[in-house]
């Protein structure tokens, strides 16, 4: 049994859960500090591609980043640079897709800052930069985390836009989602079913990953 | 010598606080809402004022007219915090070393033992802060606070969050603590014998707005003459 698409959909949620990590808490920390129209106008583009259907978003990407469109002709004209049909062009759907998850849960864990802190430490001399990696995130480590792991479950079966930007080409950008459809589809269902069989483990540890680490904030000893 | 001359509007008054406080410890006196907090934060930097003045011996911290606001990390102002603000991912050791970063590493850990030492904390060093006492937490902010090298003292509500019994035994230890620091230190209270305890002077706030400075016994016995008045 080939495993590529099994190490092919790790590392693409891998990197999208590591960048939306980052873009996530960004969004979620900077969005707090905008006027309310701004701020409420803004959420609901964040939080858009969580209601699409990620057939929608991946039509959007390939407007975008099609081989004869604004950005992709511009990275195959100026470094011969295909962003689609590749098999990191799924991070950048897997990515999209992803990302309402991280930035509602990173708004959620930082709206339960107690903002007292940062003034202490304010106060204290201590830098905004100190002060946002060592004390306001490892207060709200919890949803923090929970949303990373949540965002690697979402990514691992990201199927829809994937498969519009990246396709399935065995061996390089076939995924455990994408060779599930391509296998019912060619009648291989003995493979299939391994592959179902996977992914539903998979997903099922995830899972249980998510919800001990959403057990009631339990403070440190 | 801390002057103070601001205003800044908030929801339902606009804050008028103006005074001065030298060497003797001053109380901003009034109920809960009344903007003695908000005061104390703008004192600090972590509000800003809509306009007025702050300055602090030749320091100038803030000035509307001058454009002048130095952000909090450079006010060097000592704030105490209702709830006390510890960092709960932090250790005792940690919370205190926070607040003296910028000192060269020996220096800190010399200054760290001083102060585990002065505000009785040996044998906390490793606690973290959701397993001490109200009184604990206190001289474990007290002593973050002297770490960081204060020029002012600002103590909010300090005894709030504890209960009565203990908060007795506490005063005569903030006097002490207040007597050595030597600086400009505002007390906020609600709580007119814990002031005649602790300051000589008293600012009463209303509505956000302060009243001249007057000595703590004559203002407790207009007090007391009122509240006969009204019997």
């Amino acid at each position: 049994m080939d495993l590529y698409p099994l190490f092919n959909s790790l590392r693409i949620a891998a990197i999208s859960a590591i960048f939306v990590f980052f873009i996530g808490i960004a969004a979620a920390y900077y969005i707090a500090k905008l006027p309310r129209v701004l701020k409420g106008i803004l959420d609901v583009i964040f939080t858009l591609p969580l209601v699409l259907p990620p057939t929608v978003v991946g039509y959007l990407l390939l407007l975008a980043l099609g081989p004869k469109r604004p950005i992709g002709s511009f990275f195959l004209e100026n470094w011969d640079i295909r962003l689609t049909m590749q098999w990191w062009s799924a991070i950048f759907a897997v990515s999209v897709v992803v990302f309402p998850l991280m930035y509602r849960t990173a708004r959620g864990a930082f709206e339960r800052f107690d903002e007292n802190l940062a003034d202490a430490g304010r106060t204290l001399g201590l830098s905004n930069t100190y002060i946002f990696w060592r004390i306001r995130l490892p207060y709200c480590k919890q949803g923090i985390i929970a949303g990373v792991v949540l965002s690697f479950a979402r990514a691992l079966g990201e199927y829809g836009a994937t498969s519009m930007i990246a396709g399935y080409t065995p061996g390089k950008t076939a995924t455990v989602s994408t060779a599930v459809y391509q296998l019912w589809r060619t009648g291989n269902d003995e493979l299939a079913i391994k592959w179902v069989l996977i992914n539903i483990a998979i997903s099922a540890v995830v899972l249980l990953v998510v919800n001990l680490l959403e057990k009631p904030q339990r403070r440190r000893p | 010598m801390l002057y103070v001359e601001i205003e800044k509007r908030l929801d339902r008054f606009t804050l008028k606080a103006k005074f001065q406080c030298d060497h003797n410890p001053l109380a901003l006196f009034g109920a809960s809402g009344a903007g003695k907090s908000m005061t104390l934060k703008c004192i600090s930097g972590i509000e800003k004022p809509d306009r007025g003045v702050i300055q602090l011996n030749d320091r100038v911290l803030f000035d509307s007219e001058k454009h002048i606001d130095l952000p909090p990390q450079k006010r060097r102002v000592g704030y105490l915090f209702q709830e006390y603000a510890l960092f709960p991912n932090m250790t005792v050791s940690g919370n205190i070393m926070a607040g003296m970063r910028k000192l060269p590493k020996k220096e800190r850990e010399q200054k760290l033992r001083e102060l585990i030492g002065q505000f009785q904390l040996n044998g906390l060093e490793n606690r973290r802060p959701d397993s001490l006492s109200g009184g604990e937490k206190q001289r474990v902010a007290l002593a973050r606070i002297f770490a960081s090298s204060p020029e002012v003292l600002l103590l909010d509500e300090p005894f709030s969050s504890l209960d009565t019994m203990l908060k007795y035994q506490l005063i005569p230890y903030i006097r002490n603590i207040i007597r050595d620091f030597g600086g400009e230190t505002i007390l906020v209270s609600h709580d007119i014998d814990e002031v005649r305890q602790l300051c000589g002077e008293i600012s009463p706030i209303t509505d956000g707005v302060t009243q001249e400075i007057i000595d703590t016994e004559i203002y407790y016995q207009q007090l007391t003459k009122q509240y006969e008045d009204l019997k």
